[in-house]
């Protein structure tokens, strides 16, 4: 294969070193778990039970996801109407939602004490119950619906118009259209966005942690919180670290192997110009579909900003310093992912070795960030003590955690503004820092910003790593919220909640915005 | 055969004005620049966009309000006229049954109209498994197939190269020919309009700039059409 013309020579290096960096800190951990891991007593009954939970509910969450993600995108892809780009644009939200945020709203709306289950008790009928298998995978489906609608949604939108408009001609009924172009587009989308979700809820942590529990509801992921905090049964805990890669990997080998849709795209703004389903039963199943996504969506959030709102000005000391922990957690987050992705955008954009690159930029994805807290504290322990490196250690891990998100914003960028100003660059001698400053960082404005603002908010909202590491007096705010919401201080935790979200927006915001001011076309 | 009278379709920042008939028969190219119109003009006649003043009237009848699939027309575009996942037996079938349940009558016509585009040796071909031409042959043999009166033709052979595309051209006249086709073909050269239209419409920034019969029009060619030449 042809490779772009380079006039940058110190960023291979950087590239590879940093490469190499992310290999090293991913793969010594994992081999930390491995060698730490006692597999002489082999996993228990419990454990198994963990494993079966762990596949069993990303499996309901994937199938729940994905199949009301299609008449959902399907209404986007066929409707038009005011608040439609508004309405996508809030379904990419989630991804940048903290956890604990969004499990505190779906409390507030489908808890023991939460309006579905007063309004069920008006009626006389027991109020719904929330803990375990279904509200783990309501989580899930809350956090996973949107991403499904949009990688369904960017099928429909892949069909060309033409398609569409000769099939007017052609006379096709709604169950032609159905039969002919969108059953052949979902057989493509369909098996990419469902591994894809079910590989997201394998590593789900946080979700399980506060809506799981218990013999019935653990995941392999709070297993091994459970073993490190509860037991401090090292052994187990990396046993099962193993476990929970081999679960991923297994995962992750079928997410490759089928191809996967791309939900970072653009253009989900355009309805498709098409002429069925213009009878009035079809746009009112449409209307409803959509009203329903965007109340399943909106409900827990404004839950969560009108409980927040009287609680904000109350809330003890100890949150507002917990929140300034996480804002410079984030940033430095935001700082390391954006240092590692940048040089290995560029070695990736250069074409040499890209597989393997991007195999080791995505290694997260396969290795969840607990497993490489766990295998960083195996490390540490002996050297140093773990709480000291609490904040350390989160910030590298989530680092890690946003690297592929942010190699795929910064890859594609890199690539265009390579292949339009690279020869010229060449030819005018620009290279090293003078071409980084001149051509590349300019037009990388925007995808820098977009990343960065990401790796900041999922930072920013962690829940994860954080847990193993940190002292009482080291929390995050995501932590603390969690802290509040154990010890039942609802008030407090519903005013955490709020700073939370709006602090996890508007990093986001902050950063993406910073990203296109003045940014070249 | 097709009146577009004083059609106007307006948008933000372009307007498309046109009045012209074209005879049962008849085969009108509509040349211009890109961006003048030609597509607009296409989807207007076709229904794909709803005239904002003016009426369209085929055979006779006002279709100004029909939705496009009820309007007796054929179109072919530059890509996407075939099914991906579908045989090129199948694609053309989809021109009679769109539930593709054929009887043996129906089998028959389908591989009739295959065997007049040369295509009856790769009816169980997908369209992935055809070079560009075939493709196009596909689609020529399901118009064919459909027996409507009216065929627009949205630049269906642009991509070819010179010489396959002057084979397709030379195809659709034969198809035409022995059909009675009416055909408007929208083209950004003169050549491939001459090769096939025996009438010209040159538009220009929605605007038409010139009309006549192709023979008139070439014999003595106004300044306007020169740098078509």
């Amino acid at each position: 294969m042809a490779r772009s013309a380079q006039p940058v020579g110190i960023s291979a290096w950087a590239g590879a070193a940093v490469a190499a960096l992310v290999l090293t800190v991913i793969a010594v951990p994992l081999g930390a778990v491995m060698l730490r891991a006692d597999a002489s007593s082999g996993l228990g009954p419990a454990d198994w039970a963990a494993v079966r939970f762990t596949v069993g509910q990303a499996f309901l969450s994937a199938l729940f996801s994905v199949g009301l993600a299609i008449p959902v995108a399907r209404a986007l892809a066929r409707r038009n109407f005011r608040g439609r780009s508004a309405l996508i644009a809030l379904m990419g939200a989630p991804f940048i939602l903290p956890v604990i945020v969004a499990v505190l709203g779906l409390l507030t709306v489908f808890g023991r004490q939460g309006a579905l289950s007063e309004i069920l008790r008006l009626f006389g009928l027991p109020g719904v119950e929330i803990y375990g298998l279904h509200g783990v995978v309501l989580a899930h489906v809350f956090f996973n619906l949107p991403l499904a609608v949009r990688l369904i949604l960017q099928g429909w939108l892949a069909i060309p118009v033409e398609r569409f408009r000769l099939a007017a001609t052609l006379g096709f009924s709604s169950r032609d259209i159905g039969r002919h172009m969108e059953r052949p587009m979902l057989r493509n989308v369909l098996p990419g966005a469902f591994l894809v979700i079910f590989l997201i809820c394998t590593t789900s942590f946080a979700v399980a942690l506060t809506l799981g529990g218990g013999p019935r509801a653990t995941t392999v992921e709070l297993a091994i919180y459970q073993a490190f905090l509860f037991d401090f049964d090292l052994g187990r805990a990396a046993l099962l670290g193993v476990v929970q890669v081999a679960i991923c990997v297994i995962a992750g080998v079928f997410v490759l192997w089928v191809a996967t849709p791309n939900a970072i795209g653009t253009g989900l703004d355009q309805p498709v110009e098409r002429w069925d389903g213009q009878s009035r039963a079809a746009r009112l199943l449409d209307g409803a579909f959509i009203t329903a996504a965007a109340l399943f969506l909106l409900l827990p959030l404004t839950a969560v900003v009108l409980r927040g709102a009287g609680a904000i000005a109350t809330m003890p000391p100890s949150i507002w310093v917990a929140a300034l922990r996480s804002i410079a957690l984030s940033l430095v987050t935001a700082s390391v992912a954006v240092g590692m992705a940048l040089p290995m955008a560029m070695l990736i954009a250069r074409g040499r070795a890209r597989g393997f690159l991007e195999t080791i930029g995505a290694l997260s994805i396969a290795v969840s960030p607990l497993v490489i807290g766990t295998g960083l504290f195996l490390i540490l322990r002996p050297i140093a003590g773990p709480t000291d490196m609490a904040l350390p250690v989160t910030g590298l891990v989530n680092a890690l955690a946003a690297l592929p998100f942010v190699l795929r914003a910064l890859v594609p960028a890199v690539e265009q503004a390579e292949a339009g100003y690279g020869r010229v660059a060449l030819s005018l001698g620009l290279s090293g820092p003078n071409y980084l400053r001149h051509v590349l960082l300019p037009r990388l404005r925007r995808p820098l910003g977009f990343g960065a603002g990401l790796a900041a908010a999922l930072s920013m909202g962690d829940l994860g790593v954080i847990t193993l590491f940190a002292a009482p007096q080291q929390g995050t705010l995501p932590l603390e919220m969690y802290r509040l919401m154990g010890s039942y201080r609802t008030d407090d935790a519903q005013g955490a909640a709020l700073l939370l979200l709006v602090l996890s927006l508007a990093i986001f915001w902050i950063f993406d915005r910073g990203g296109r001011v003045n940014a070249a076309v | 055969m097709l009146r577009f009278e004083q059609g106007l379709l307006r948008f933000d920042d372009f307007t498309l004005e046109a009045d012209f008939e074209v005879a049962k028969g008849d085969r009108l190219a509509v040349l211009g620049a890109s961006g003048s119109g030609k597509s607009t003009l296409l989807s207007a006649i076709a229904g794909f966009l709803t005239l904002d003043r003016g009426r369209v009237i085929v055979d006779g009848v006002d279709v100004t309000r029909t939705p496009a699939p009820k309007r007796p027309l054929s179109i072919l575009f530059q890509e996407g006229n075939l099914f991906p996942h579908l045989t090129a037996f199948d694609n053309v079938a989809l021109g009679l049954r769109t539930d593709l349940r054929l009887d043996e009558g129906t089998r028959a016509r389908v591989n009739q109209a295959l065997d007049r585009v040369g295509l009856a040796e790769m009816a169980a071909r997908r369209p992935g498994d055809l070079s560009g031409g075939q493709r196009s042959r596909v689609a020529l043999a399901r118009m064919l197939l459909r027996g409507k009166p009216l065929a627009l033709l949205d630049e269906p052979f642009a991509a070819l190269d010179p010489g396959l595309r002057a084979e397709m051209l030379a195809l659709m006249g034969e198809l035409c020919a022995d059909t009675g086709l009416t055909l408007v073909m929208v083209s950004h050269d003169l050549r491939d309009a001459e090769r096939l239209c025996s009438h010209l419409l040159l538009l220009e920034g929605g605007q038409v700039a010139l009309q006549g019969a192709m023979a008139d029009v070439l014999r003595d060619p106004p300044e306007i059409l020169r740098p078509w030449m």
